[in-house]
Parts: C-alpha cells; structure tokens; sequence
C-alpha cells in the first residue's frame, strides 16, 4: 500500500515537470515569433515617422540626402538605385559563375578536385563581410583606381564585384543541392536519347532544378541587398546617382552604418527610415522566395 | 554528333571549368595577400598585448576577450531556447497553422540583414530597455541572429534519430519528456554541435549588428562589470582600424586571424559532419 501511494504521487510530480517543460519548449517556439514582430514593431515605429515627416515622395524619390546642411534634404533615391544595381551586378556576375560551378561540383569533377572546390566554397562562406571589404579595400579598389583610372576606386563596380563572389557561397552549395536532387533517371533518359552530357545537363537537369536554382538566387539577392560591411568599405559612401560604373555610391545599408556614428536625432530618425525601406525590399523578396518554393513544392507533389 | 553541337558543348565544358577555376582562385587569392600581409603582422605582442592608441599599443587581447565574451553570452542564450524551440518543433507540437508560422518567423529571421539587426537591436536593447552599449545588448541581439541556426541544426538532427528509439524508450514505460531528454537529444548532440559552431562563426564574422549594440570599446572589461560594458569585437576591430585609423597593418593581421579561426571551425564542423556520416 505504502509503496503505490509513494508512486502515485511521485508520478504526478514527475507529470507537472512534463507540462511544466512542454510549456518551456513552446515559449522557446514562440520565441522567433516574437522576435520577428519587435524586429518589426520596432523599426516601423522609429522609421514611419520621420519618412511621414520628409513625406513619401521627397524622401524616396528626392535625389539629394544632405542630412547636415542648414536646410536639410533627405532623398534617398540614390542609394536605392546603388542597392538595386549592387544587387543587380551581383546577380549577373555570382549566378553563372556559381551555378556553373554548382554543376562541376555535382555532375562533372572526380572525386578529389571536387572536395577540394567544395572546401573552398565552404571556407568562403564562412570568412567575415568585414575581410571580404577589407580585401575589396586594399586590392580590388586600388586595382580600380590604376588600371581603370576611377578617381578613388572605390565605386560601383568594386561593390559589385566584391558582393559577386559573396553571394558565390549560397549559389553554389543551393543549386548543388538542387542539381543533386534530380532523379537519376533524368539524365540516364536523356543520354540514352543520344544527348551529350553536357546536354543533358543544360537541357534537363537544370530545368528539372530551377526552383531549387531559383530559391538560390533570391537567397543571393537577399544577402546582396542587405550586406552593409563589405560594402562599406569599398563603395566610396557618397549618395549620388552613378553614371558610370566608376562612380562612387552608397548603398542603404552603408549610408546606414557610416552615418549612424555621427548622426543627430532627426537624422538618425531618418536612417531608420532607410531602415524601413530597406526592410520592405527584404519582405519583398522573401515573399518572392516563399512563393518559389510553394511552387517547387506543388512540382513535387504533381511531377513524378 | 555534329560539328555544331560539339562545339556548343565544348564551350559549355569550358566555362564550366573556368567558372570552377574563378570560384577557388578568388579564394586563394584573397588568402594569399592577407596571408602574406597579416602574418607578419601577428606576434606575441599582438595576440595579447593591450591597445592604446597613444602609447603605440596595438595589442588585440581586449578583443579577443570582447569576442568570447560575446560568444558565450549569446550561445548561453540562444542554444538553450533554440534546442528547446526545436524539440518543440519535431517532438511536441501538431504540425498545423501554430508549427507553420513558427518556421516561417524562423526562416524570415535569417533572412533580415544584420544592419537591421543593428538598428533593432540600438532601438530596442540600448535605448528601450536602458542596458547601453554592451555585452548584454550585444549578445541578445546576436541570439536572435543566430536562433535559427540553431532551430535548423536542431532539428534536423533530432529529425535524423531513428523512431524505433523513440519507441522502445516509450515501451519501456518512460514518459515523453525523458525520451526526449535521455534518448533522443543524445542521439543528436552532434547534429545540434555542428549548428553551435555554425553560430560561433557568424557571431565572429558579425560586424553591423554588433557595432550599434556592443559598441566598439577596445579595453578588456572590468570583472564587475563583464556584462554591462561595451567590448569591441575581432570584426569590428578589423573595420575599425581599416577604415577609422589606416593601420593596415593591424588590420591584415586582424584579418589573418579571424580566417584562421573561420578555418579551424569550419575543419571541427567538418569532423562531426564526417562522424555522424559514419554512424
């Protein structure tokens, strides 16, 4: 008798312990929810403001950000277009490159020279925004300025140049994946048709991937438009419209960065509305990239 | 095949081949000129010498004790509440509408840019809830970076354990909770580690994100006070005395040393990978 009731009441300690846990781990799940919404809530209610104040039109649009001056103008639009071009760059340069690569790595390299591709792309993911500026900084940017005669060098191009081969990282391991992923039969079929390898590759494997490639691309962008360190240092901080290739800019996320160190109360007001629109670009894109992938999923279910 | 067609494929093979080739080289590339500069840069006076501008100082210990500072802040944070997270995720709760927003905050988590992460973290840690530049604002911002490394990795490695475990610990009489705890969480530890030290790298390469939370104070914090002041990080030293003072010289060798540690965990995650392959 004496020893059921022990149990008994052991066993319903040890059941509040579960509950009590299982509630532990559903506020751990709730924690991203809730970080999501304070990210939000909060970047919203110090960059709405400011942007209401300078109205819509002038700050988005306004092509002259003089935060300083007597009369200040706060018109972002030159670093808008410095993000979308980065971006832009990056993606024209880092996807051939990278899916190119991706194909190597998944389809074409024997066994060793593959690992040792592989290595390096994991290694280049892993090494710091702030070592890629530094490298843009003391290498591509004077290359810049002597061989192609751009006044400082630091310009568009080394931005874009330098975001390239950062987004290289994601292309390459996302696409591998992808391309890894087609069923074999695919490319037995096609070969067995009497295409070439190469062929095979170009003309179904990679069609059969493109939502995973896909998914790697908007990835890429993603990093592109919201890298700020690499940037930085390499694309001359000054909110102009580029004319060339070799013209400084400054992207949102480093006009951001550089100024908030000095920046007054309305003018770190206004950054935060930066921070806004730069924010709006991101949901975009993520929203690009959730409905990529519903698709890629949907493929799944109805193909093969 | 006609002459076309080879030739079509034979300029395919080569930039295939010559992409691959520009993808390592600029790897190498970039590690033999920072390499080259910043080894010789690096000397014992540096690695844990103190840094004062005025006396001619340029020793990076304040900073290597501000980067693990922050380390093991934000992993004591984030670890424990994103292991729970994903056991709740793959253990607990029912796959519905609660478990699919959940992943898609996670997943919209990584994808912010750690400048907003900055400014979130400046508005929200420093000035709302008052604790300055420092450790603290520093580390909880960079926990919520890295929260869903930390889910993923989780997960997939909890995902990873066999049911048959689960299910003879559950014949045997053991409740949930201990299955959980005593079974399969073990199974997954190295799944789990693999994500701390994808964690450990990004905190160590995060510059944005830190320099408006953690604050760029390159002196080794008071005893007393470890948690509430400002430290600066490896990173933010980097871009510090890149962009701020011109000394290229600590800047390389500051360089050469978060590629070495970047290295390193990068080979440790690789070695687990490589074991649990085998089990």
């Amino acid at each position: 008798m004496m020893r059921n009731g022990l149990r008994i009441s052991a066993k319903s300690r040890v059941s509040r312990f579960e509950n009590m846990m299982e509630i532990v781990f559903a506020l751990s799940a709730w924690t991203a929810i809730i970080s999501v919404a304070l990210i939000t809530a909060y970047i919203f209610m110090a960059g709405l403001p400011p942007i209401l104040k300078i109205g819509i039109p002038e700050f988005m649009f306004g092509i002259r950000w003089n935060p300083t001056a007597e009369e200040p103008q706060f018109g972002i639009f030159p670093m808008i277009l410095a993000s979308l071009l980065g971006m832009a760059g990056a993606t024209a340069i880092g996807v051939p490159v990278g899916l190119f690569t991706a194909i190597a790595l998944a389809m074409l390299a024997p066994k060793r020279p593959a690992a040792f591709l592989r290595g390096c792309i994991e290694l280049l993911s892993g090494i710091p925004s702030v070592v890629y500026g530094f490298f843009g900084l003391t290498v591509i940017v004077p290359f810049i300025r002597i061989r192609l005669g751009s006044p400082t060098g630091t310009s568009l191009l080394a931005m874009i140049v330098i975001l390239s081969f950062m987004i290289l990282p994601i292309i390459v391991s996302l696409s591998e994946a992808a391309l890894r992923a087609v069923p074999r039969e695919y490319m037995e079929g096609a070969l067995a048709l009497g295409a070439s390898r190469i062929e095979a590759i170009f003309k179904v494997i990679i069609p059969a991937a493109k939502s995973g490639i896909m998914t790697s691309v908007v990835l890429g962008m993603g990093r592109a438009i919201g890298e700020t360190m690499a940037v930085i240092m390499v694309c001359g901080n000054i909110a102009r419209i580029p004319r060339s290739l070799l013209d400084t800019v400054s992207p949102m996320t480093a006009t951001i960065a550089k100024d908030m160190s000095y920046a007054g109360p309305f003018h770190q007001a206004a950054l935060f509305g930066i921070g806004v629109v730069l924010f709006l670009f991101i949901i975009v894109l993520n929203i690009v990239l959730n409905v990529v992938v519903q698709r890629s999923v949907a493929g799944k279910q109805g193909g093969p | 095949m006609n002459a076309k067609r080879k030739a079509k494929d034979l300029v395919l093979t080569v930039l295939i081949w010559m992409f691959s080739l520009i993808s390592a080289a600029f790897l190498l590339w970039m590690l033999a000129i920072v390499l080259s500069h910043g080894l010789a840069g690096i000397s014992l006076d540096f690695l844990i010498g103190e840094y004062n501008l005025y006396r001619g100082k340029n020793g990076i210990l304040p900073m290597i004790v501000g980067t693990l500072l922050l380390i093991v802040l934000t992993l004591a944070v984030a670890v424990p509440v994103g292991v729970f997270a994903a056991i709740y995720l793959t253990e607990y709760a029912r796959q519905g509408w609660g478990v699919r927003v959940i992943r898609l905050a996670t997943e919209s988590l990584s994808g912010i840019p750690s400048i907003i992460y900055g400014l979130f973290g400046y508005i929200f840690f420093k000035n709302t809830l008052r604790l300055g530049f420092s450790v603290l604002s520093g580390a909880l911002t960079l926990s919520i970076m890295v929260l869903p490394l930390v889910v993923r990795a989780t997960e997939e490695a909890l995902k990873s354990v066999d049911k048959s475990y689960r299910e003879a610990s559950l014949a045997l009489g053991a409740s949930r909770l201990y299955t959980v705890l005593r079974v399969v969480l073990p199974c997954a530890l190295p799944g789990i580690l693999s994500g701390v030290i994808l964690s450990m790298g990004r905190i160590i390469g995060e510059t944005a994100a830190v320099i408006f939370t953690a604050g760029t104070v390159p002196k080794i914090p008071h005893v007393g006070r470890l948690l509430t002041s400002s430290v600066r990080t490896l990173s933010v030293h980097l871009y510090m005395v890149a962009l701020e003072e011109a000394d290229f010289t600590s800047a390389f060798a500051t360089a050469a040393i978060l590629i070495g540690i970047v290295a390193v965990l990068n080979w440790t995650a690789k070695r687990i990978a490589r074991r649990m392959m085998r089990r």
